[in-house]
């Protein structure tokens, strides 16, 4: 183990490598490039035994990979924003096949207007294509989850692919501290790839053709579906089993941040849940008894978990960095959703904030916490339930 | 090396039943394919008449294994399979086939792209000169004059020089073929499974249903094709272009059949004029001469 100086972005491509990954297949674009370039370098200084394959399209990026990964190696893709949209033909085919393999999701949002700085519109536009999807808080959650992530796909319970995401430059381009383990570590942990078929010369082996019967082409979604579900457990077990190793537990889907005795719930996902914790601290000083909910999968999305500590709160508070246009951000709706149909009539709101990569400060969300707090604390409900926050 | 009839294997890669339409050149295509480079390959398949002649899941007609991908993905795929078989020390022949809008239209930047990087596949465009799964729309392969449902007076542009224009990227092994010459096709697909990196070859597959002619008529009209000058065989190995025999003779032009004689049996070229059969007449002799100059003759 080596504590090294490392961004984001330099922290996926160390766990690419130490997946020992053998096909990468990625385009450039912004705020992911620097992925791409540090893996072209360990490949060609020698220090990664892999192929990359320097696509001419996210497109292809994700096709190459999928084609990789479907002849029986592990693959690894890496994109943004506008990328990720281009590929998203194929991130719908990926899942649908049921080939393992993993991606780094550098969230930025879409245009127009061209626009570089993070928000989760890219991200949450791939939400119902079967994928796992976690965002990650910090560099170090972004080494551990995408090694994690390969484990947990390639688990025979799961046989899905999966997304590591990072917020564009606040992660992506910020240097942390962060645990390299040793190669030897990650080989003990990260068994021999695993999927459910591979493609062979000889083998007779269609994929993807015209179904006879809808129920089974219907049946096939409800796998993806059933895995998913299957798939909180396998999340659990490594993340338990990771944390043995390296002393690095993260607790499942889900964080919690000082919810033991708390009143109201904050819930929110990536490297904004840092500013929420100052937050919560800030707002525990003056006496509010607020608790935070970190949001690490969104699919498979944390029900039981996030049920299980709001069950009996004043409030939840669920801040969205994209939305849903029409209706509200996605992971509200998601919230909203579950606690109706557990029968948890609790008032909860949906802050909208840092959409566009608008500079969301600690201060910000205390203040709007606060301000959400003191409503309904003094009303029993919430008069409006989605606001629009641009900041103090 | 030519290729005999003796050489060819007797088992089938290509199953009967198969969910083809009578007179289908695509069924002829895929049935060569497998006499050609047997138990090697892997197929990619992009959106097309071949998704469906394959036959229905969980059945199917394909004895090679075969992956079907979206329509802009087919050589990008075929490129991450051949890689994957590469370093787990497989003996595979990958193949990306696509229809003409598969290759030239949705699917070309990934063509494109698989060429220039020199992957180590080799695409086949099978060119039936329209989008025929979706009904017979035109595409960028679709020849000056013919009918489609999205040109129903006749299309107004000329048909894409798409072998040259793979020739152009430089990769190792270009080659055009008919379904009407099956033993030419065999053997260039046998020399392109012979040589690393990325081969293109391009099988003209006349359509009975697209082109509006007898469907008992399919290898007649790819031989007249060829008889008429209307397509070329060649092939180029690292950029040596070499007219194929069959094509030899219609390098004189004295030799070549009137073009009449191929348009006159399809119901898609009812409509035109005199004038539309002089333009495609110079589109033939054009073609020849720069086939002839980039052969050296």
């Amino acid at each position: 183990m080596v504590v090294k100086p490392l961004t984001g972005n330099y922290a996926a491509a160390y766990a690419a490598k130490l997946s020992r990954v053998k096909v990468v297949a990625a385009y450039p674009i912004t705020p992911q490039t620097t992925i791409v370039e540090k893996l072209a370098q360990f490949i060609e200084d020698g220090e990664m035994d892999a192929k990359m394959i320097r696509v001419e399209s996210e497109h292809s990026a994700l096709a190459a990979a999928y084609g990789a990964a479907s002849g029986g190696v592990r693959a690894y893709t890496a994109t943004s924003s506008q990328g990720l949209l281009y590929m998203h033909e194929m991130v719908w085919w990926v899942a649908g096949s049921r080939i393992p393999l993993v991606m780094t999701i550098v969230t930025r949002t879409l245009g127009p207007p061209w626009n570089i700085w993070t928000d989760h519109s890219d991200i949450m536009d791939q939400r119902d294509s079967g994928w796992l999807i976690m965002m990650a808080e910090h560099n170090q959650e972004v080494l551990d989850e995408t090694i994690k992530m390969f484990k947990i796909t390639e688990d025979p319970r799961v046989f899905l692919p999966g997304i590591v995401g990072l917020d564009a430059f606040i992660l992506s381009h910020t240097t942390e501290p962060v645990d390299i383990p040793d190669q030897e570590l990650v080989d003990t942990f990260l068994p021999p790839r695993r999927q459910p078929y591979v493609f062979k010369p000889g083998d007779s082996l269609l994929m993807g053709n015209v179904p006879r019967n809808l129920k089974e082409n219907m049946r096939m979604r409800e796998d993806i579906h059933n895995s998913l579900e299957a798939a909180k457990k396998v999340i659990e077990e490594v993340d338990e089993e990771w944390g043995k190793l390296t002393g690095r537990r993260y607790g499942g889907l889900i964080e919690c941040y000082r919810c033991e005795d708390a009143s109201h719930f904050i819930v929110g996902m990536g490297a904004w849940v840092g500013d929420m914790r100052e937050a919560v601290d800030s707002l525990r000083t003056n006496g509010i008894k607020v608790g935070l909910i970190k949001v690490r999968y969104v699919r498979p999305f944390p029900r039981e978990d996030i049920l299980k500590w709001v069950v009996n709160a004043k409030s939840v508070i669920v801040f969205d960095r994209s939305v849903s246009a029409g209706s509200a951000g996605p992971l509200f709706l998601d919230v909203a959703a579950h606690l109706m149909a557990a029968g948890i009539r609790v008032p909860v709101k949906n802050i909208l904030a840092g959409i566009t990569g608008l500079d969301v400060t600690y201060e910000d969300i205390a203040d709007a916490v606060l301000k959400s707090v003191a409503e309904v604390e003094e009303t029993g409900k919430f008069s409006r339930f989605i606001e629009w926050y641009y900041g103090r | 090396m030519p290729v005999t009839l003796r050489d060819l294997p007797k088992e089938k890669l290509l199953l009967p039943g198969n969910a083809s339409c009578p007179g289908c050149p695509e069924a002829l295509g895929l049935k060569y394919l497998g006499m050609a480079l047997g138990k090697k390959v892997i197929l990619v398949v992009p959106a097309g008449c071949t998704s469906i002649i394959q036959g229905l899941m969980p059945g199917g007609a394909f004895i090679y294994p075969t992956l079907n991908v979206p329509f802009a993905s087919s050589d990008a795929v075929a490129a991450g399979v051949s890689a994957a078989k590469e370093i787990l020390g497989e003996d595979a022949v990958v193949v990306a086939w696509g229809g003409d809008g598969g290759t030239a239209d949705i699917g070309f930047a990934t063509l494109s792209g698989a060429a220039e990087r020199n992957d180590n596949i080799i695409h086949i465009c099978v060119d039936n000169e329209a989008y025929m799964n979706t009904g017979i729309q035109r595409s960028s392969l679709t020849p000056y004059g013919a009918w489609t449902t999205t040109t129903w007076r006749g299309k107004r542009e000329n048909k894409k020089e798409l072998p040259l224009i793979m020739l152009m990227h430089k990769v190792p092994y270009v080659a055009t073929a008919s379904v009407g010459y099956p033993l030419d096709f065999i053997a260039k697909l046998r020399k392109a499974a012979s040589i690393k990196g990325f081969k293109f070859i391009h099988l003209h597959a006349p359509c009975p249903v697209g082109w509006r002619f007898d469907p008992s008529k399919t290898v007649e009209v790819a031989k007249l094709a060829v008889e008429t000058g209307m397509w070329i065989l060649f092939e180029a190995e690292d950029g040596k272009v070499t007219i194929s025999p069959p094509s030899r003779p219609y390098a004189d032009k004295s030799k070549r059949k009137p073009i009449e004689e191929y348009i006159k049996l399809q119901g898609r070229f009812r409509t035109l004029t005199k004038d539309d059969i002089k333009i495609l007449e110079k589109a033939v002799d054009d073609a020849w001469n720069t086939i002839l100059k980039l052969a050296g003759k």
